[in-house]
């Protein structure tokens, strides 16, 4: 049997990193072959050296037997491949069909012939259950509908392989359950899937086979039939991991962070966040999930002091912070990590002892008589790089140098230092590995138990599900459901998170 | 009152004011549409105006004079090109600096080559003529202002529709406005934003070169040190009060031109120079005020739907 698509030998080296070493990978005709590993493992790099974004150091790619050679991705188009990036390639101002036929338009007489455009994409979107229309402009669409456009835009370049990289971190429960529909649809249609991923149930959910990548290599080439989470994590890991962690929950009465209906106003004077309330207690972790921009951020940035606070009252420790400044609110006893590691949690060019110092800078022993004492900072910051396990070359390093999960690393352990009753933790997680989330999210736990009170926003559902001992869902900036993680499935949040609660209780 | 200011006399005058601005600007139009912010077009029109004079001069003839003129604007969009799209640098920084090269150039090159100070005219130079469309020219009040005119102003009349084609109905301007939008999105499906830009930009350096030569051998037979004096800044403020459409272009153009020529006619009744002299920048000011407004309020039509 031929493969659709083989990769023998591929390797990529770039200074001081073996990005791909030696990896084989087969793929069969219509199957959808999932591609797991944590970052840095070299998923990214081997998809970029089989789209012939620059070319492999040694090795070779055969599509449907043939060796072929890629000098740029519009090599490896015109050989049947298409990739649904993880960011989108589109032009906002565009309409679908415009966006779709981008560099082979049909054209009558020199000029474009859109009406045949439109019908060309609305005869695939039908044929694989990709809703969208071809009129619409393309920066009004909602994320899911813009992914369908990239894969619009593949199958009408007529790709036989599609490549989709991560596609499921911007969508919500009910737009993932449709793109497994499409990318289901397609394999029937013949055509072949590269899903690149690292959630697991996905790989259990949609996947034919999986190859894992582990530090450049190939480590395994499993059946997902034939193989189990725990199985694929520790070929990704290299050693066994507990993500599903509910442990026994130290909860008490005594309440740390009391919202009262709480409302803050956007542009326009519109809400963002309309009548918020709800307290968050010691020894628990309220995690609010919901779609991006539904006023969670508008919530975080109200509570700790960044933005003005219209109606409502907050209340820490029994203290009134509803109009106190930064200052007053980590004096109250709130740590803050925020959703932005690189622009809001760290000075990129200032110092790794300087980014850990931070907020420190008050503190009796690190200041004194307006001096810092260098010697104390340095050691505080070799004490947390110690206990953290931040893997730096020198605290005295600029901290732009770190990788993302020693910076997130940096951030969790600058705020957990301060000991306060409260933690906010925006997005703790997102764009680490396994074991830089399992690392945070024994840190919360710990936090937690410990007695601390967490507020825990994210968009990751499982995230949300495995660490919150309540869960609120945010919609349109309603706090819009209060949910027991140990009684809710995903599907119930997704239903409050796209605000469809709503149209079930009208009919 | 009101019939003695708006006569044929003032839309003529209107008209010629009007064709230099509108060539420039449909020039920066398709530099905005690619993603390059063209803002050398004041330098480009008036080393357009001085190389068509020269042209014209040495080859005694209006032809010679206009291609003169469109080379030297492509010579110095050239320069811009490469600073801003294989460099890499900033265009603001760069136009302004081709600006005051060009005044500097033209500046220093004239008592070089033609041994004046100010003012060069001479008999040699052979002027645009005006052109009278056969039928066209004959309805009253539009004949004698559009169809009486020089070839220049007839291409640049031509340009807003063809420009309008181009843009919004054939691959090329399809992929064009694609390149300014998201160049990367574009580089992905195989086209080069460098090709285009320098397409756009060289363009732009040939109607604002024309733009120039219509100045000095259409509007008068002459080169003036600084003649441009300021139509191409004009020119950069129709593209944006235009939004980078032919049609709303034309408007700011024909907007800008009327208040010029209100200008001379209210200068001719008697009003100080320096106030006449103002009014068209007035007019832009008030515009640019204007049209922000607009903006806003159609943004926050977009946000709240």
């Amino acid at each position: 049997m031929t493969f659709e698509l083989e990769l023998r030998g591929i390797t990529k080296r770039y200074p001081g990193v073996l990005a791909n070493d030696a990896v084989d990978l087969a793929v069969h005709p219509a199957e959808i072959h999932a591609i797991v590993g944590e970052n840095g493992a070299g998923k990214t790099t081997l998809m970029s050296l089989l789209y012939g974004l620059f070319p492999p150091d040694e090795g070779e790619i055969f599509i449907r037997g043939e060796p072929v050679r890629f000098d740029s991705a519009l090599d490896a188009i015109a050989a049947g491949l298409g990739m649904v990036h993880q960011s989108f390639k589109l032009f906002p101002t565009l309409n679908v069909a415009d966006n779709v036929v981008f560099r082979q338009e049909p054209t009558r007489r020199g000029l474009i012939d859109r009406a045949a455009g439109a019908a060309r994409v609305k005869d695939l979107a039908e044929r694989y259950g990709l809703a969208v229309d071809p009129e619409a402009a393309v920066e009004d669409l909602p994320v899911g509908v813009l992914q369908r456009v990239e894969i619009l835009k593949a199958l009408y370049r007529d790709a036989q392989v599609l490549i989709l990289d991560e596609p499921t971190a911007v969508l919500t429960p009910q737009e993932r359950d449709q793109l497994f529909e499409v990318i289901r649809r397609l394999r029937e249609a013949g055509r072949t899937i590269l899903f690149i991923t690292h959630k697991l149930g996905e790989v259990m959910a949609i996947s034919d086979r999986v190859t894992v990548l582990r530090r450049g290599r190939a480590v395994a080439h499993l059946t997902t039939s034939e193989t189990d989470p725990a199985e694929i994590t520790m070929h990704m890991t290299g050693r066994a991991v507990d993500l599903d962690r509910r442990a026994p929950e130290h909860q008490s009465d005594q309440v740390v962070l009391e919202v009262g209906n709480l409302t803050v106003l956007g542009g326009h004077g519109r809400p963002v966040v309309e009548e918020a309330d709800f307290e968050v207690r010691s020894g628990e972790i309220v995690g609010i999930a919901g779609v991006a921009g539904n006023g969670q951020s508008e919530l975080i940035e109200a509570l700790c002091g960044l933005r003005e606070t219209d109606a409502g009252t907050v209340t820490l420790s029994g203290r009134d912070i509803t109009h106190a400044d930064v200052t007053e609110r980590r004096r109250a006893g709130l740590a803050y990590i925020p959703e932005d590691r690189y622009g809001v949690g760290t000075t990129r060019q200032a110092s790794v002892a300087a980014n850990l110092m931070m907020g420190h800078h008050r503190r009796p022993g690190i200041q004194n008589k307006g001096w810092l004492d260098r010697g104390a900072v340095a050691a505080l910051a070799r004490r947390l790089v110690e206990v953290f396990g931040i893997k730096v070359a020198s605290v005295s390093g600029p901290v732009e140098t770190l990788s993302g999960g020693n910076l997130q690393k940096v951030v969790v352990s600058r705020e957990m230092e301060h000991q306060t009753p409260l933690l906010i933790a925006e997005q703790p997680t997102r764009g680490l590995d396994i074991g830089a989330i399992e690392f945070v999210h024994g840190q919360l736990i710990e936090y937690r138990d410990r007695g601390g009170a967490v507020l825990l926003v994210s968009a990751e559902l499982s995230e949300i599900l495995a660490l919150s001992t309540r869960i609120l869902v945010m919609f349109e900036g309603h706090i819009v459901a209060c949910l027991d993680p140990r009684k809710v499935a995903e599907p119930e949040i997704g239903l409050y998170m796209t605000g469809s609660h709503l149209e079930n209780q009208v009919a | 009152m009101f019939e003695q200011i708006f006569d044929t006399a003032l839309f003529d005058s209107a008209t010629r004011a009007m064709i230099p601005i509108l060539l420039a600007a449909l020039g920066g139009m398709i530099c905005e549409r690619a993603g390059v912010f063209q803002i050398a077009l004041e330098g480009i029109m008036l080393a357009g105006a001085f190389a068509a004079v020269a042209g014209s001069y040495l080859a005694l003839n209006s032809g010679v004079g206009v291609m003169f003129g469109v080379a030297a604007g492509m010579l110095i969009s050239l320069a811009l090109a490469y600073g801003t799209v294989t460099r890499k640098g900033d265009s603001i920084v760069l136009g302004i600096a081709l600006n005051l090269l060009a005044m500097g150039l033209t500046g220093f090159l004239l008592p070089q080559l033609f041994d004046v100070r100010g003012v060069f005219q001479h008999a040699r130079i052979d002027g645009l003529d005006r052109i009278a469309i056969p039928g066209l020219s004959q309805i009253p009040w539009v004949g004698p202002v559009l169809f009486d005119n020089t070839i220049l102003t007839y291409v640049a009349l031509l340009l807003v529709p063809a420009l309008w084609v181009f843009l919004f109905r054939t691959p090329i301007g399809l992929r064009l406005r694609g390149v300014g939008e998201r160049p990367l999105a574009a580089e992905t499906l195989g086209v080069s934003p460098t090709v285009y830009k320098y397409g756009a930009v060289l363009t732009s350096g040939a109607l604002a070169g024309m733009a120039g030569a219509q100045l000095s051998l259409g509007n008068v037979v002459q080169f003036a040190e600084n003649m441009s004096s300021g139509r191409g800044w004009v020119a950069v403020v129709a593209v944006m009060l235009g939004r980078a459409h032919p049609a709303g272009v034309l408007a700011a153009a024909a907007l800008f031109a009327l208040a010029e020529a209100l200008g001379f006619r209210f200068q001719g009744n008697g009003l100080p120079v320096q106030v006449t002299d103002a009014l068209p920048f007035v007019v832009t000011l008030i515009a640019l005020i204007a049209a922000r407004k607009r903006f806003a309020r159609l943004l926050d039509l977009t946000t709240s739907a």
